[in-house]
């Protein structure tokens, strides 16, 4: 039903995705999918890495840390904090995802954007959107 | 949105840079209420400082006043030597680097891309360093060194009029010659070397050296870890100080003068309450400043800045060709010689006559475009990475001082012709010579060209709109500073710096003590002037252990 699964990853807040994060793994065996995990990052230094290729090679070794086969894709940004739902748009295309899996977070990040990013989202892709709570 | 990075190749580093090694987290002494993102004590004590200062000077105006003028006047006229041998220093820094194999370091490592284009960039770093001043002192400055006796002239030249007589041909064109001259002497290479240190010093210490883009950063070569610990908290609170006041007050004596403008073109003699109209239009700039930071730095401040550049370009156009255009060319080219002739007298800070020009006017500006540099230091650095720092001299200290060069020749050069051709019948003579008002002189200039009518209302646009690109791209720098160098903080940090500046401008010009409070940030210069020439030996130190491109 699905076969590419893109999981966007907030290395900052790594404990707020344990569940979105499992739930994919399931979604990803069950249906023989393959997961891509997207994240978004500054131009600046920032508390994961000094620049975004240094951020980059961090994704990845999460990646490779969790079960399973997966691939990365990291962002950089002008902007993040307002570019990301677009960043994230431009993944879906880009990584030819058919289902997103993300946590939608208790007082977080996403709380940092007004609106969920589940929500925008949801609103402006065409590709299932499973918000994990 | 810049490159993405496909994780199936190997990763290629940025390219070697010499990343300094620090125990210090970015965002570690952040603290997280109501799910805000904000420095633990920076946010909190400026915020607080900010508010005190505006209460107090409400509260206490008549004994405020004169206090911070005098502190100014002190510094002015006390420090002007100190001011105008670190200008100097500030542009001869930039001129060696520009030159020595430094300039072949990349901002970003050695295989960083430019995240901006030449146009976008040059766009938002000149609407944030000097757009408004230009639209502000273009006719004026050289006109009023063109007439108005104040004291001793400058290089010991007289007066091209005086009484409203033309003095003779040869008098009147040393006189013009000396008014373009020491005008562009302000706009030229030492406002942009001084933006230039601290922005490049900026870059350096956070694309490079992989430390948090905070104006702290710069000194981790001086103070080590202690950089972290309070030394660094008041550098940083500094820096939000003289940004806000800096912006407020600018905000405010803007939107008066954008008032007087409106007034004057479409014909309302003496708007009667300027001062709600004034309030009004700081309503009108934040909120448009608002949304702006809201559609965030490409969406906002670089679509932004790049309209004003297209109207500024426009405005200039326009004035050359149905200017006096033959006149203007030729006085380009003379004016630039003249600059480079006087700019050794000019900025020789010894053994000078010219009290009234030298404290009055330089280290003024020396002290109010060094109070600026933090914010628009670390707004140029933000948008930086990828240019060599070769590039970047020539981009943020040669092609700006050109640019002003070429603005000031038009709209001084238009307005002295004006005043050569029709002495007291002209505009100009009027709102600057004969009576100071300071804020019609643009337009006085205008009034006498064809067209009038458009040419004064896009003039009005450019001045509120340069006032939005400096409040929302100062919010965002605040903002960025008070998170603690995160650029990523939550939204509602930068929506409440807007419009906490605009609130903080709306307070002071109903209640009085804009003079006051500019009268601070200028005299913030001071400080800042010593963190900047320690900021230039960090820069040359931090260049020098970089591998170069």
């Amino acid at each position: 039903m699905f076969s590419r699964i893109m999981v966007p990853v907030d290395l900052t807040h790594l404990e707020q995705l344990d569940k979105a994060l499992t739930v994919s793994e399931e979604l990803a065996q069950s249906f023989g999918a393959e997961i891509v995990y997207v994240s978004v990052t500054a131009e600046t230094p920032t508390k994961i890495a000094h620049n975004p290729k240094e951020f980059a090679q961090k994704l990845e070794a999460f990646a490779a840390g969790r079960p399973g086969k997966s691939t990365t894709k990291s962002y950089s940004a002008h902007d993040p904090a307002i570019d990301i739902d677009k960043t994230l748009l431009k993944a879906i295309d880009e990584t030819g995802a058919d289902l997103v899996v993300m946590a939608s977070h208790k007082p977080g990040i996403a709380d940092f954007f007004w609106g969920s990013h589940g929500a925008s989202l949801a609103a402006h892709t065409g590709v299932s959107v499973f918000v994990v709570r | 949105m810049s490159d993405s990075t496909d994780s199936e190749a190997i990763p290629a580093p940025e390219g070697p840079a010499d990343i300094i090694e620090t125990d210090y987290e970015i965002g570690q002494n952040n603290i997280q209420p109501f799910g805000l993102d904000i420095h633990n004590p920076v946010f909190l004590i400026s915020g607080l400082a900010v508010v005190a200062f505006v209460i107090v000077t409400l509260a206490f105006q008549t004994q405020i006043e004169p206090a911070f003028s005098a502190m100014r006047g002190f510094l002015t006229s006390k420090l002007d030597w100190f001011f105008l041998i670190a200008g100097n220093i500030f542009v001869l820094v930039c001129l060696g680097l520009l030159v020595s194999p430094l300039g072949k370091v990349r901002i970003g490592g050695v295989d960083a891309t430019p995240d901006y284009g030449y146009l976008g960039w040059f766009a938002m770093l000149f609407a944030a360093g000097m757009g408004i001043g230009l639209m502000f002192f273009g006719v004026l400055e050289p006109v009023y060194y063109f007439g108005t006796p104040w004291g001793d002239q400058p290089l010991g030249n007289d007066l091209g009029i005086v009484d409203g007589v033309l003095a003779d041909p040869a008098t009147v064109e040393a006189a013009r010659s000396m008014a373009m001259a020491s005008t562009m002497y302000h706009w030229g290479l030492h406002p942009w070397a001084m933006y230039a240190v601290v922005a490049l010093a900026l870059a350096l210490f956070a694309f490079n050296k992989g430390l948090p883009l905070t104006v702290r950063s710069i000194f981790y070569p001086i103070f080590g870890e202690r950089i972290w610990g309070w030394p660094g908290h008041i550098i940083d609170i500094l820096a939000v100080l003289a940004t806000l006041f800096g912006l407020a007050t600018s905000l405010g004596f803007g939107a008066q003068q954008a008032s007087a403008g409106i007034g004057f073109v479409f014909g309302i003699d003496g708007i009667n309450d300027t001062v709600t109209v004034a309030v009004f239009l700081i309503a009108g700039i934040t909120a448009i400043a608002l949304i702006s930071v809201l559609r965030g730095l490409d969406g906002g401040v670089k679509l932004l800045s790049e309209i004003n550049m297209g109207l500024a370009a426009i405005l200039l156009l326009f004035v050359i060709f149905v200017g006096p255009t033959m006149t203007l060319v030729t006085q380009f080219f003379s004016n630039i010689g003249a600059y480079f002739v006087d700019l050794i007298p000019l900025s020789n800070p010894i053994g000078r006559e010219d009290d009234g020009f030298r404290q009055g006017w330089t280290a003024f500006y020396w002290a109010w475009w060094i109070s600026w540099s933090p914010f628009v230091g670390m707004f140029i650095a933000r948008v930086s990475r990828g240019r060599t720092v070769r590039e970047f001299i020539t981009c943020v200290l040669l092609i700006p001082t050109a640019v002003s060069m070429i603005w000031m020749t038009t709209f001084g050069g238009t307005a002295i012709e004006q005043i050569i051709e029709r002495a007291t019948d002209s505009a100009v003579y009027g709102y600057v010579i004969e009576n100071y008002v300071p804020e019609l002189s643009l337009f006085g200039m205008l009034s006498e060209l064809p067209m009038a009518q458009i040419t004064s209302i896009i003039g009005i646009v450019l001045v509120i709109v340069f006032f939005v690109t400096s409040s929302d791209s100062g919010s965002l720098v605040i903002d960025t500073i008070t998170a603690g160098g995160k650029v990523d903080a939550p939204v509602a940090q930068r929506v409440f710096w807007c419009v906490f500046e605009g609130l903080v401008a709306a307070a002071l010009l109903i209640g009085g003590g804009l003079v006051a409070l500019q009268a601070m940030a200028v005299s913030t210069g001071f400080p800042f002037a010593i963190v900047l020439l320690l900021g230039c030996w960090a820069l040359v130190k931090g260049l020098m252990a970089e591998p170069r491109a």
